[in-house]
């Protein structure tokens, strides 16, 4: 018997002993940020610093639209870090949940990052951890969805107000102002999904005749948003149209709708990218949609990014920067920049952005 | 030629503790014992061989704040790892861990928009955690459906309760007092909370399993069910008690979980499950019932836990971590069962009138004792 309780507790007094070693004999708790530089701070005027370690932290991997606005290829945030002379790396979950999302961030935090580039999962989950990194010097910026007060500055890709009413807008031209219409959204938690239907909500006052049934939420999984669309299309058959602000939701809803029973019959906009949408603006299952260039997005918030951790700002209203080949930009408030309008896409300019390779 | 002293007392060896065996498949015992503190040594190794990989490629591999979130990040599932391993063990298996998280995660989060007081919370959260275990039990138990089919079925079913409860909606304003567990570790430590439950609950566990009667049951159980039974074992009141723990447990992760994120929704936890099962058979416990320990499932969890977090550190693709979690797993399923399932292939006839795999040729007292 006594064998067999010495055996039973030789786990967990393993388990106990190896992470008493590790906790008495750490080294400085996590380590801080490495310096690229000097370590002189204040708001200098020389040159931004190089060598920073930033790391680039989208909802997950594995999503067209992140690799477009993050990768090298495309000009994106990686290739904006390469040109100041930082060492950039992307990382994250493979699943768009805050569970996910955060392992890659603290890893980030471990491993001495000097700024992080972030689309936030969810706000309230990431909060805890950003704000640590804040308070270890870290730059924190977020880009595409905000994690509100945790961060130095968010860049935002368009107005959210503008997103959310010229969805609208879109749709409403497309069914003449009046009928059913349901939204197919990303992540519940989403901070962006969330603040542009707040606003699609408010511009609808303007369309009595159009009523919004109902919202399902896809998770940017190409197979949950297939799933909750066509459920969309069962519970209501009256539905005249659907916005899909989301990428993966869009392209989803397309090849849903992509049959000769609903093209013509349900009108389809949202957010999506060009090269993946284009057979669907072609055969005519979608009139138009929006995005903006996500490239230039993730290259500004590297900008941004490196300007926060080389002490030129700090995220304040009012303060401005320059972004390299897109300019200068000035902080808004609540400490958010705007990249620009919404670009629309339709049959007549789909074709001139083959380019983007998405 | 004695017989073999060591098949008739009952002192189980790390392992494979089978009762209800036949004193003449002796070698077969011996071997299986053996077999199970071979795969403890070499979980050991593959441990430090861990540790050492993670250190070479990372100087901040073995800082107290990278231990503190891998604790973090792998506290419920290690938690979850135990009950888990009991249920192996007596040869059944629950698949609805995560959705009884989800499940009562949501719950959790419904209440506390409500405004119910904290305490009442925990308690109604237990009472479900009981009740989803208690609806698996005796679904395998007394309706006697196999425990695959059932979890599964409840794997759906109280996923779609939790959605039922929240929705869409997810609720984050909990009080910073709670949601403290994911960021700090228990004062003057760096061991996270969920750790530390972790190590307790392992502790529990670990004395039920191999030093109780009832914990040698559940090997008697899962090594063949009838034997056990006309053993005078009662399965079918410990099978359902196991799957109540698991189901008390899992509805205390999906707290824990809930406070470390400090967002209640109805996803949370999605997918969870195969972890579990993973750490627990990379831990040695047979899927097949029978055999494991729980020092092998903790040795699982701090491997499973160290490699996932030394790959995050070395920017390796995150993508292709599945592919080494899912190798390791492959090889961990395999390796202990390659003998058998060799055996296990040959038609019922060429295995002997007991069913089991035919043992290597025995004395002839095997004969004497059948």
């Amino acid at each position: 018997m006594r064998r067999t309780v010495r055996r039973a507790l030789l786990g967990p007094v393993v388990l106990l002993s190896a992470s008493a070693v590790l906790a008495a004999c750490s080294s400085s708790g996590s380590s801080s940020p490495s310096s690229g530089s000097s370590s002189s701070s204040g708001s200098s005027s020389g040159a931004l610093k190089k060598g920073l370690k930033v790391f680039v932290i989208p909802k997950n991997l594995g999503n067209p639209y992140f690799t477009l606005a993050d990768s090298v290829k495309t000009s994106g945030a990686l290739s904006a870090l390469g040109t100041l002379g930082e060492t950039g790396s992307e990382t994250s979950g493979t699943a768009a949940t805050p569970a996910s999302q955060l392992p890659a961030i603290q890893a980030a935090i471990t491993k001495g990052a000097n700024a992080l580039i972030v689309s936030a999962t969810d706000p309230s989950a990431l909060c805890p951890t950003l704000k640590a990194a804040m308070t270890k010097g870290i730059a924190v910026v977020t880009y595409d969805s905000d994690a509100p007060s945790c961060r130095n500055v968010f860049i935002n890709q368009a107005s959210s107000q503008a997103i959310g009413a010229t969805e609208v807008d879109l749709l409403a031209k497309a069914i003449h102002d009046s009928g059913q219409i349901g939204i197919v959204s990303a992540a519940a938690s989403a901070t962006n999904q969330n603040t542009w239907i707040g606003y699609m909500k408010q511009e609808l006052k303007k369309y009595p005749k159009m009523k919004l049934v109902s919202t399902v939420y896809g998770n940017d999984d190409p197979t949950t948003a297939t799933q909750v669309t066509q459920g969309l299309l069962q519970h209501y058959p009256n539905l005249k149209g659907i916005i899909s602000p989301t990428t993966v939701g869009i392209l989803a809803a397309a090849q849903v709708l992509d049959t000769s029973k609903y093209r013509g019959k349900i009108a389809l906009t949202g957010l999506g990218t060009p090269v993946a949408m284009k057979k669907y603006v072609l055969d005519g299952t979608v009139g138009s949609f929006e995005l903006w260039n996500p490239a230039n997005l993730g290259y500004l918030a590297a900008y941004a990014a490196v300007n926060v951790a080389s002490k030129k700002i700090t995220g304040s209203a009012g303060q401005s920067f320059t972004a390299g080949k897109l300019g200068k930009y000035t902080i808004g408030a609540g400490n958010t920049v705007l990249l620009g309008p919404p670009l629309v896409f339709t049959k007549s300019n789909i074709n001139d952005f083959n380019s983007w390779g998405f | 030629m004695e017989p073999d002293q060591n098949t008739r007392v009952s002192t189980p060896a790390a392992g494979g503790a089978d009762t209800s065996t036949a004193p003449g498949e002796t070698n077969w015992l011996r071997s299986a014992a053996r077999g199970s503190v071979r795969w403890e040594t070499g979980l050991g190794l593959l441990v430090v061989a861990i540790v050492i990989f993670g250190a070479v490629t990372s100087p901040q591999f073995l800082t107290s704040g990278n231990f503190f979130n891998t604790g973090v990040t792998s506290g419920e599932i290690a938690i979850m790892a135990l009950p888990m391993t009991l249920i192996i063990i007596s040869g059944e298996i629950d698949l609805s861990v995560a959705s009884i998280l989800g499940m009562s995660s949501a719950l959790l989060g419904v209440l506390w928009s409500h405004h119910w007081p904290m305490l009442a919370i925990f308690v109604v959260v237990a009472l479900m955690g009981i009740v989803a275990g208690l609806i698996n039990g005796l679904l395998v138990t007394r309706v006697g459906l196999p425990s695959l089919a059932v979890t599964i079925g409840t794997l759906a079913l109280y996923r779609g309760v939790a959605l039922i409860l929240l929705g869409a909606k997810s609720i984050s304003n909990f009080p910073a007092t709670y949601t403290t567990i994911g960021v700090l570790p228990i004062p003057h430590t760096q061991i996270p909370w969920n750790i530390a439950i972790f190590v307790v609950l392992a502790v529990i566990f670990a004395i039920v399993l191999h030093a109780t009667a009832t914990g040698r049951s559940l090997y008697a159980m899962g090594a063949s069910p009838e034997a056990a039974m006309f053993a005078g074992i009662r399965v079918k009141r410990v099978k359902t008690m196991l799957y109540v723990v698991s189901g008390l447990v899992c509805a205390m992760c999906g707290v824990l979980w809930t406070f470390r994120l400090s967002t209640a929704v109805q996803n949370n936890g999605l997918g969870l499950e195969l972890d579990v099962v993973a750490i627990v058979l990379l831990g040695g416990v047979s899927i097949f019932g029978g055999k494991g320990s729980l020092a092998g499932v903790v040795l699982a969890v701090i491997a499973f836990a160290g490699l996932q977090n030394a790959l995050l550190l070395t920017n390796f693709n995150q993508e292709a971590t599945g592919i080494v979690i899912g190798g390791l797993l492959l090889v961990s399923v395999f390796a202990p069962n390659a003998g058998r399932l060799r055996q296990l292939g040959l038609p019922r006839w060429a295995r002997g009138r007991s069913g089991r795999p035919t043992p290597p040729p025995s004395s002839s007292l095997g004969a004497l004792h059948e």
